[in-house]
């Protein structure tokens, strides 16, 4: 990377549905350049994590620390995106080039040509024409990682990269993650397929609302977070109180 | 008329009673403003566009921040809105027609009126033209735009103001109760002509143009409200871009070709 990755600092970061904590008083850092995963079970809060340090979703408490002109890439789940939507495949990558060229300045013909080929690097060479309505879920995944390519960003958040795609898509798509990552950008990953994560990802986040282990996959993974994580992750409280851990931790 | 081109974007952001919505909410605006300041054509604009956005931008909040429904909270606001307008105009007992205002009445409109809806085109269209790539966007993808700082709220709201502004500028030909009819009618129909957005745009522009002035020549020669015969002849066009039109349309299913060889 030609400009410096920054790092992301979580402060005492709660981030809530309906007062609900989806992320609960979380705090660490994920270092320039590492490559960590996000793992728990469903309703860990992963999602709204990601969203959390994209600045989708405003803490209730903590925060995250990130300087101001900080560039994300975002691949956000798949089912969040309409793919019946009438546009072509090469007009959805070259919104990657937002940040370059912005709202209404024209897209040079060079930017217009590595739009194209971010698509040969993605494997979806010579589609450009095609409407998005009749790409596959991989395709579809493919052209969504050409855009992450295009946007070039020093950050990068995927949600369910691999999900719903087939072996040999998520081989691919892997291998433009480990390509990020060898570029010394930051990635940080939702994932669920644990052998994947032990496989590829050297750093690993578990989380079940609570922060249950962040550090080196091997440990993070032990047998005895695991449960930990899926119990924490059950346990439901219908008449929960307010929480008053910040306050402690203020005093 | 610009309207198509936002009826296009209406459908495809999932909106399409948003239109139906702002055009009822128009109506206490205006009426509020006539019991106000008589009737002055930007009193009643300025009535009629605070309170048309108020109503849009009012149910998005409220769906948001009750964790409700949006297609409630709208179909609820609407109904609000017209019984209010309609309560509003009969407080002043009939010194503004009230069929008019519902239904319109486009033999009756003069030279500034005129006028007034051309402006509101050639805005709209320009509008339209310079912030194109960041409505698409904020309809393909909001939480993208939002992620790459697009200010997607921003253009949302610049968008929802033109639909306000063009729902007015119908109102007075058409009727509040109509205007959205000749903007939501070719787009629906459009979809069925087109894969594109820009296609889309174009093949709603044209159909809402053929069907006003068939619509037009209807009532004259019929003696019809020129509100209901425009929209009439639209869903007109609209039923035959259902059966007709290439894309997903219903006789092209039923006509068996061999499939593709690949």
């Amino acid at each position: 990377m030609a400009t410096a990755v920054p790092e992301i600092r979580l402060r005492d970061l709660t981030v809530c549905h309906a007062r609900r904590p989806a992320v609960h008083h979380l705090t660490g850092r994920f270092a320039p350049g590492s490559l960590t995963a996000v793992v728990g079970p469903n309703g860990a809060g992963k999602t709204t994590l990601l969203r959390a340090i994209a600045g989708l979703h405003r803490p209730e408490e903590g925060r995250v620390e990130l300087p101001r002109e900080a560039r994300i890439g975002l691949l956000p789940q798949q089912a969040a995106l309409d793919r019946r939507f009438p546009i072509a495949c090469l007009d959805v990558v070259m919104f990657g080039l937002w940040p370059a060229v912005g709202p209404f300045r024209r897209v040079p013909r060079a930017l217009r040509e590595r739009a194209s080929e971010a698509l040969a690097a993605v494997g979806l060479a010579g589609f450009e024409a095609r409407p998005v309505g009749s790409l596959s879920a991989g395709q579809f995944q493919r052209a969504l990682f050409a855009r992450l390519l295009l946007e070039d960003a020093p950050i990068i958040l995927l949600d369910e990269p691999f999900n719903a795609v087939d072996a040999r898509t998520a081989a691919d798509l892997l291998r433009v993650v480990r390509r990020w990552h060898g570029e010394g950008r930051t990635v940080i990953a939702v994932l669920h397929d644990l052998d994947l994560v032990r496989r590829e990802f050297p750093e690993t986040l578990l989380l079940a609302r609570e922060p249950i282990a962040w550090g080196p996959t091997g440990e993070a993974l032990s047998a005895a977070n695991r449960l930990r994580a899926r119990m924490m992750a059950e346990a439901w409280a219908e008449e929960a109180g307010a929480c008053t851990r910040g306050d402690a931790v203020a005093a | 008329m610009a309207g198509p081109p936002l009826g296009v974007f209406l459908m495809l952001r999932r909106m399409s009673l948003t239109a139906d919505v702002m055009a009822h909410g128009v109506l206490p605006g205006i009426a509020a403003a006539f019991l106000v300041a008589g009737l002055s054509v930007p009193a009643l604009w300025l009535g009629g566009l605070l309170a048309g956005l108020a109503v849009a931008v009012g149910a998005g909040a409220l769906s948001r921040a009750t964790g409700g429904r949006e297609d409630a909270a709208l179909t609820g606001l609407y109904l609000v809105a017209l019984a209010l307008g309609v309560a509003l105009i009969s407080v002043r007992g009939g010194a503004m027609d009230l069929t008019h205002l519902l239904f319109g009445s486009v033999l009756g409109v003069d030279d500034p009126a005129l006028l007034l809806m051309a402006g509101t085109a050639t805005l709209t269209l320009l509008a339209l033209a310079f912030a194109w790539r960041p409505l698409v966007l904020e309809c393909f993808d909001p939480d993208f735009a939002r992620a790459v700082g697009a200010r997607g709220a921003l253009w949302h709201l610049a968008f929802l103001a033109l639909v306000a502004l063009n729902v007015l500028a119908a109102f007075q030909a058409l009727g509040t109760l109509m205007a959205v009819g000749l903007m939501m009618l070719p787009a629906v129909a459009a979809r069925h002509w087109a894969r594109g957005v820009g296609g889309m745009v174009y093949a709603a522009a044209g159909v809402a143009a053929t069907c006003s002035a068939l619509g037009l020549l209807l009532s004259y020669h019929l003696d019809l409200p020129s509100g209901p015969a425009i929209v009439l002849v639209a869903g007109l066009a609209w039923a035959v871009s259902v059966l007709f039109g290439p894309v997903d349309g219903l006789l092209p299913r039923l006509v068996r070709r061999p499939h593709l060889a690949g």
